[in-house]
């Protein structure tokens, strides 16, 4: 039998591991190319997801662009909450009073839980272990119905605001939270025993995707991608905020900077969180929850009562010796219930009114009066009426109002300058730059997401080890292309 | 493989920022603007001549060690100030705990600056995305080109004379365009109840 | 044995289904079909931002999918439902016009989320403001995000639809 000798021609395979793919985490594109099984490059394309949410703050004010930073990093909103709420008050110059701060402490802490769950969750399902992912929601369930009880939400909540949080907690929402505090580690010790010692996860964590401690922070990796490499960074330790400096709890630190390393990370920074959430409901102090800080915070609701209750019989009227038909009421009516011409005193229709107030808010001649209990009374009658003077409390509650609109519409007044602050989400360290020129809307809004910065270092993990490996490394580096692209 | 629980301490061991910014003003004098301030932090204001050796050195001494690049952006002043953009630099000193930042001023006329990729491996995509929102090139990068948009998308989004809803049907992206056509091409194939 | 339905009585159980006891039924070949078809949906795993999240919180233990015979393919050849959930954006347009075309009919689109349906919060540059401007949708839910809830009835409103369609798939319409 001869013996042919063939010249194997061989090829790099370009894999397109497209944006829509079950193991990219989201919108995540990588263009592989592959000898075989290993490696060669791999060019990360990311932008599929980019709403532009930093060009959309700056024409919102800084309470309207609150809800904005719900949806970027949307596996653990309360955190990004804070840190937006941190940075604006810190540039407003107001501080948040006490319980509110343990709240937030508390809330972040949850939200830091469930953004492990589903890091956990999803990266054992990438690489293969399938049970972890339903034990990890089932988990996270509790918590979201937890939040669904503490603010109505579950998934976007912006419950933290500027000042303080939405509302007070419930001593029955402090009981349920406790009691999941107490069967929490149980449940992280059911996680471990399916995969901490397991030989295939072990094969397929310890040693893939290792980096180095100076290349790390040269890349600029931070929370639990860059502790694995044994830094000690953590911005809740460095620059505290909230309520971090009055509870104790330690930052878990790796040593071989691998995927195992970083996993074991996440877990001890678990069971850490259930101790944080435990001693903030033991030391959460009474008191109130919203600063007093009367134009840069928005007005408490319970004060405009008197105005905006829904059983209130007010009526409105235009006062004709005042109106100087300048029309602004006219254009601000969305019931279209004013009518009148240029120059000639206007009027309103009783039956069309909504009683929502536009024109009360808008009228600059104060030509518009409230007719408290006027619902109804014919023209006549509720002129008569105007001449009476109001009780003082519609007018506060009216100026309360006022105030309200003008700080969710055009913002509060605030000083010129520019200042970056950091605080500590689930996935590394979030940033907020905020550049004011003294207007209510932000001039610059720029957010340091954690996940547009360790979505660069994929290349530098991945190159020359397996295709396997790949998806590992994706899933230790803990990205959300909502937060990666904005 | 020990993953421990490190109990770490609470208390900054760094320089006063404002030290810092009189540090620079020494070694760099005709390269600092202006030093300002505004909530306890620090913002030196600098020309963009010199920003690599300025970096570097902030990067390299023993009593700075900023090694970690906090962000890496820019500010569109466009008829506020003169010039007309500012590339930010948040430097911050794990080791050491203190902080400064770095304004650089680019004109509009010839946006470009150096790249510090070669200080920071990190500032590799923040620049591609100064680049894509503003227009802004960095001299030395690696490997400039647009990483949030589509590659051949038209106009920089974040410079102020660029509107939030884009800039109309007219000058829409052709990707987009030829999608549209596509689904309109096959409309009469769906079937309608 | 032929029946001769003259002689013996079919209980009508509802229209166009008539059962003889014990074990035969008669009906339409469009109930069958869309019986079979509504009672296994198949979606393809096209999760783009939040609402992904809770679509993953309905295939999970708490709110089960899978008692609905519905079952995520992450393949677009062999599935028959696509459930937007989340933004789509100007990048992402042609992904998602290319991953429709791909799955076989009969198929369907669910708009899952304020910003499938009409773009959402977010009105700028890259965000098209509701993905039917290109694909055709046949349920809309709304929501930011829904609750699994509304995704489940959104699924039983697709479900109805098939369960009315006569005809639409097959090559004699």
């Amino acid at each position: 039998m001869d013996q042919v000798e063939k010249i194997l021609e061989t090829r790099e395979l370009n894999v397109n591991m497209g944006p829509q793919h079950p193991a990219t985490h989201g919108v995540l594109r990588l263009v592989l190319d592959l000898d075989g099984e290993v490696v060669v490059n791999v060019t990360p394309y990311i932008g599929y997801l980019h709403r532009g949410i930093e060009k959309l703050g700056e024409s919102l004010s800084y309470f309207q662009a609150l809800p904005l930073t719900d949806r970027m990093d949307y596996v653990s909103a309360m955190s990004n909450n804070i840190g937006y709420v941190v940075a604006v008050e810190k540039l407003f110059g107001i501080e948040a009073p006490e319980r509110a701060k343990f709240i937030r402490t508390m809330v972040g802490e949850m939200s830091r839980i469930s953004n492990h769950l589903l890091w956990l969750a999803t990266h054992a399902l990438d690489i293969g272990a399938m049970t972890v992912f339903l034990y990890c929601f089932r988990e996270r369930e509790w918590i979201l119905e937890l939040f669904e009880k503490i603010c109505g939400a579950r998934l976007t909540v912006t419950y933290p605001r500027i000042g303080g949080v939405r509302n007070d907690v419930s001593q029955e929402f402090l009981d349920s939270l406790y009691k999941f505090t107490e069967e929490f580690p149980s449940r992280i010790l059911e996680y471990e025993t399916l995969i901490d010692q397991n030989r295939i996860w072990l094969k397929r964590t310890v040693g893939i995707g290792v980096i180095s401690a100076e290349e790390a922070v040269s890349w600029g990796l931070t929370g639990p991608t860059l502790r694995g490499s044994g830094v000690p960074y953590d911005v809740r330790k460095h620059a505290p905020y909230d309520a971090y400096d009055r509870v104790e709890f330690d930052v878990p630190v790796g040593s071989e900077g691998d995927t195992y390393d970083r996993y074991r990370c996440r877990m001890l920074e678990m069971r850490q969180s259930n101790n944080i959430i435990r001693q903030c409901i033991e030391k959460l102090p009474a008191g109130p929850i919203m600063a007093e800080a009367p134009k840069l915070v928005l007005p408490p609701k319970d004060k405009m009562m008197a105005v905006t209750h829904p059983d209130q019989k007010h009526a409105f009227f235009i006062d004709e010796k005042v109106c100087k038909g300048c029309g602004m009421c006219l254009r601000a009516c969305p019931a279209k219930a004013i009518f009148g011409e240029k120059k000639k005193p206007h009027k309103i229709k009783q039956e069309f009114c909504l009683g929502c107030m536009n024109c009360y808010v808008t009228c600059k001649f104060k030509a518009l009066k409230i007719i408290p209990g006027g619902r109804g009374l014919g023209d006549e009658q509720l002129a008569e009426l105007a001449k009476q003077p109001i009780p003082e409390e519609i007018t506060k509650a009216t100026e309360l109002l006022a105030e309200h609109f003008a700080y969710v519409k055009r913002g509060p007044r605030v000083p010129e300058g520019d200042l970056y602050v950091a605080t500590e989400v689930p996935k590394g360290e979030l940033g907020f730059y905020f550049v004011s020129d003294g207007s209510g809307k932000p001039y610059r809004m720029r957010v340091r997401a954690p996940s547009f910065v360790h979505a660069q270092v994929l290349p530098r993990l991945c190159i020359g080890h397996l295709v396997a490996d790949v998806i590992a490394n994706i899933g230790t580096i803990d990205i959300v292309l909502g937060e990666c692209d904005r | 493989m020990a993953v421990v629980a490190r109990r770490i301490s609470l208390y900054p061991a760094g320089i006063d920022p404002k030290e810092i910014a009189e540090k620079i003003k020494e070694r760099f004098p005709e390269e600092v603007v202006e030093v300002t301030e505004f909530r306890d932090q620090i913002s030196v204001i600098v020309k963009r001549g010199k920003i690599l050796h300025i970096c570097r050195y902030l990067h390299d001494d023993p009593y700075m060690l900023m090694d970690h690049l906090q962000d890496l952006s820019a500010v569109d002043w466009r008829g506020k100030k003169d010039p007309r953009f500012e590339v930010i630099y948040n430097l911050y000193s794990i080791r050491f705990r203190h902080k400064i930042r770095l304004k650089a001023q680019v004109p509009e006329d010839n946006p470009r600056i150096s790249s510090v990729v070669p200080i920071w491996a990190g500032a590799n995509w923040h620049e591609r995305e100064c680049f894509d929102m503003f227009g802004i090139t960095f001299t030395g990068h690696p490997d400039l080109r647009r990483i949030l948009l589509p590659e051949d998308w038209e106009g920089h989004p974040l410079r102020k004379d660029y509107p939030v809803e884009g800039p109309g049907p007219e000058k829409e992206w052709h990707g987009f365009v030829e999608v549209l056509s596509k689904a309109k091409e096959l409309k009469p194939f769906e079937w309608e109840e | 044995m032929l029946i001769d339905t003259s002689t013996i009585s079919l209980i009508q159980v509802e229209k166009d289904t008539k059962i003889l006891p014990p074990n035969v039924i008669i009906t339409t070949f469009d109930k069958l079909i869309n019986w079979g078809r509504l009672s296994s949906i198949w979606p393809t795993t096209f999760g783009l931002a939040c609402c992904a999240i809770e679509m993953m919180a309905v295939g999970a233990a708490h709110y089960d999918f899978d008692r609905f015979g519905i079952i995520f393919r992450g393949s677009p050849r062999q599935a028959d439902c696509m459930i937007v959930a989340g933004t789509v954006t100007k990048k992402m347009a042609p992904v998602v016009r290319r991953v429709y075309d791909q799955i076989p009919e009969p198929r369907y689109v669910v708009a899952m989320g304020s910003c499938a349906c009409t773009g959402g919060v977010f009105r700028t540059y890259n965000t098209v403001q509701g993905c039917d401007c290109f694909l055709p949708v046949d349920v809309y839910v709304p929501g930011c995000p829904p609750r699994p809830e509304a995704l489940l009835e959104g699924m039983m409103k697709l479900q109805e639809k098939m369960r009315k369609e006569k005809t639409r798939w097959s090559p004699w319409r």
